[in-house]
């Protein structure tokens, strides 16, 4: 085995630094971002010269401006910290809920009959249009809002958790059971491992369904939040402040899928991709 | 244990629907015995290797007596992927000090270098023999391996072949291979047995020094008895030849 990886490095050995060293391979990486790049360009200078109405749409200068003021002026990061609190309580809310489930349907036949139906019938419905319900229940403060991010969030780690934990191989259940795990053991050292990849896949799925879920929950009648934000901009045709609540939106839901990934790095660091990639 | 048998099976019946795999079987090993247990694919051999290790409920009217500590190695290594190589060995041991055995049974079967790494990261051999100290690190009275080779290459299994002896002969384990590979069976066991129509349908005893060589000529006529148990054809036997 070792001979065999000393080999295949031997036998890259020469042309990997040749390679390296031609410029062409960094230019493909950048090359990219060239066409989003001279999209913007083309946008500033239509916008300079008068072809898009700043009521349409602000320069992108503009917008950067919007952006810099809001950030000193501290507005910015007070819409943020709400629209983060509300994702964060309405997540955990929803993960929690999800794989508790998930778990109860998983480990037992009672469990499954119990919990599974139900949540395969309610899961076809579009949680989106549960609004008007949810407003009708739980008023129009912080509740309703965070009861949607937490049932956006809740199905994809359910479904793909209990899909994880069914999926196990009965082969590995079996060495365990030989080896002596009970059943305690057998779930914390088969199951849930082998369910993990799953389960991530799925809060991976719950995250982009919980941003999806605040932009709807803070049209409801919000004080505050990059959506009340982006509402009281529209009131006063500030498509410069709206664009600006729109990228904090995109650059969230990018954050949180990287931070997914980098735990899924460490925490699936066994998988054959991972360990040879 | 009141007799010397570290196994003994009594009228040991197995049926999947209609179909009666094991039927009133009888079976008895000496300690520290190395049986090789042959039979065609189907024949039932997995099934009475599952019931002696308790995977498989035994049936009621059955008597099964199996030492306390039995492990067992299968045909797929059946590592769990997310432990590390050291950690799939001491999988279900408790108390401390597990990890100094595991590396000291992982010495033994020459994986001292693979400790931490992911079993995703080893060859087919190096995982199966990680299986084998799995099963070794418990010091098991009864070891059984089910075509725990059969899936190697060749020059794999013969190494392998050569590592089950050393370790047998050290931990002197009653040891009952399963395999349909009868030249296995000859250079390994003591003592061959044939699974057939649902019971032991040949013993035969391995009088042979050790090592034993394929050329060697009791090596040959045992062979070629062992096949012709098994129900191959005469023609094809001399043919081969
Ligand atoms: N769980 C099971 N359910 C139904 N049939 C089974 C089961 N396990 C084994 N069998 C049947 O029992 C017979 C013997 O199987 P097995 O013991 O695996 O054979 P061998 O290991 O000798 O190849 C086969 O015909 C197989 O189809
Ligand atoms: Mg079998």
């Amino acid at each position: 085995m070792s001979e065999h990886a000393l080999g295949a490095r031997g036998a890259l050995a020469s042309p990997e630094p040749i390679r390296a060293r031609l410029p062409r391979v960094n230019l493909s990486q950048y090359r990219r971002f060239i066409s989003p790049l001279v999209i913007v360009l083309l946008w500033q200078a239509a916008s300079m010269a008068g072809l898009i109405s700043p009521r349409t749409l602000a320069a992108p200068t503009t917008i950067l401006a919007s952006a810099w003021e809001l950030v000193l002026s501290g507005e910015l990061p007070r819409h943020l910290l709400v629209s983060l609190g509300r994702v964060a309580s309405g997540l955990a809310i929803g993960v929690t809920t999800g794989a508790a489930l998930a778990l109860v349907a998983g480990l037992s036949r009672l469990g499954e009959e119990v919990v599974d139906a139900p949540m395969q019938m309610l899961r076809t419905l579009p949680f989106l249009a549960l609004v008007p319900l949810f407003i009708l229940w739980f008023g129009i403060g912080e509740t309703p809002k965070i009861a949607l991010v937490a049932l956006g969030s809740a199905f994809p780690v359910y479904l793909t958790l209990f899909a994880g934990i069914r999926g196990v191989d009965p082969k590995l259940m079996e060495a365990g059971k030989v080896f002596g795990l009970d059943r305690r053991g057998l779930v914390r050292h088969v199951v849930l491992p082998a369910a993990l990849p799953s389960g991530l896949v799925g809060l991976r799925y719950a995250l982009g369904s919980a941003w999806l879920s605040l932009v709807i929950a803070e049209q409801i009648n919000a004080t505050a939040g990059i959506g009340f934000l982006i509402n009281d901009a529209r009131d006063f045709l500030r498509t410069d402040v709206i664009v600006v609540g729109l990228l904090v939106y995109a650059l969230l839901g990018l954050s949180a899928d990287a931070l997914v990934r980098a735990f899924e790095r460490r925490a699936l660091a066994w998988r054959p991709s991972l360990v040879k990639g | 244990m009141s007799d010397n048998r570290a196994v003994s099976v009594r009228s040991l019946t197995r049926r999947f629907g209609t179909n009666t795999v094991l039927n009133a079987l009888d079976l008895e090993l000496e300690p520290g015995s190395f049986t090789a247990l042959l039979g065609r694919s189907g024949s039932g051999k997995s099934t009475l290797l599952r019931t002696l290790a308790g995977l498989d409920p035994a049936p009621a009217d059955a008597e099964i007596r199996v030492p306390a500590s039995v492990a067992v190695a299968f045909q797929e290594p059946r590592l769990l992927p997310w432990k590390k190589v050291w950690q799939n060995v001491t999988i279900g041991l408790p108390g401390s000090g597990a990890k100094a055995r595991a590396e000291r049974a992982l010495a033994e079967v020459g994986l001292n270098r693979h400790t931490e790494a992911w079993p995703a990261t080893l060859s087919g051999g190096e995982a199966q023999r990680t299986a084998l100290a799995r099963a070794l690190v418990r010091e098991p009275r009864l070891l059984l391996l089910d075509e725990p080779f059969a899936a190697l290459d060749a020059l794999t299994r013969i190494r392998m072949h050569a590592l089950v002896l050393d370790l047998w002969r050290v931990h002197t384990p009653t040891t009952l291979i399963v395999t349909h590979d009868v030249d296995e069976a000859v250079l390994l066991a003591d003592r061959v047995l044939v699974l057939d129509a649902g019971r032991i349908a040949a013993d035969i005893p391995v009088e042979m020094p050790r090592p034993r060589s394929h050329g060697d000529s009791r090596f040959v006529a045992l062979r070629r008895r062992l096949l012709s148990e098994l129900g191959v054809e005469a023609e094809v036997i001399r043919e081969a030849a």
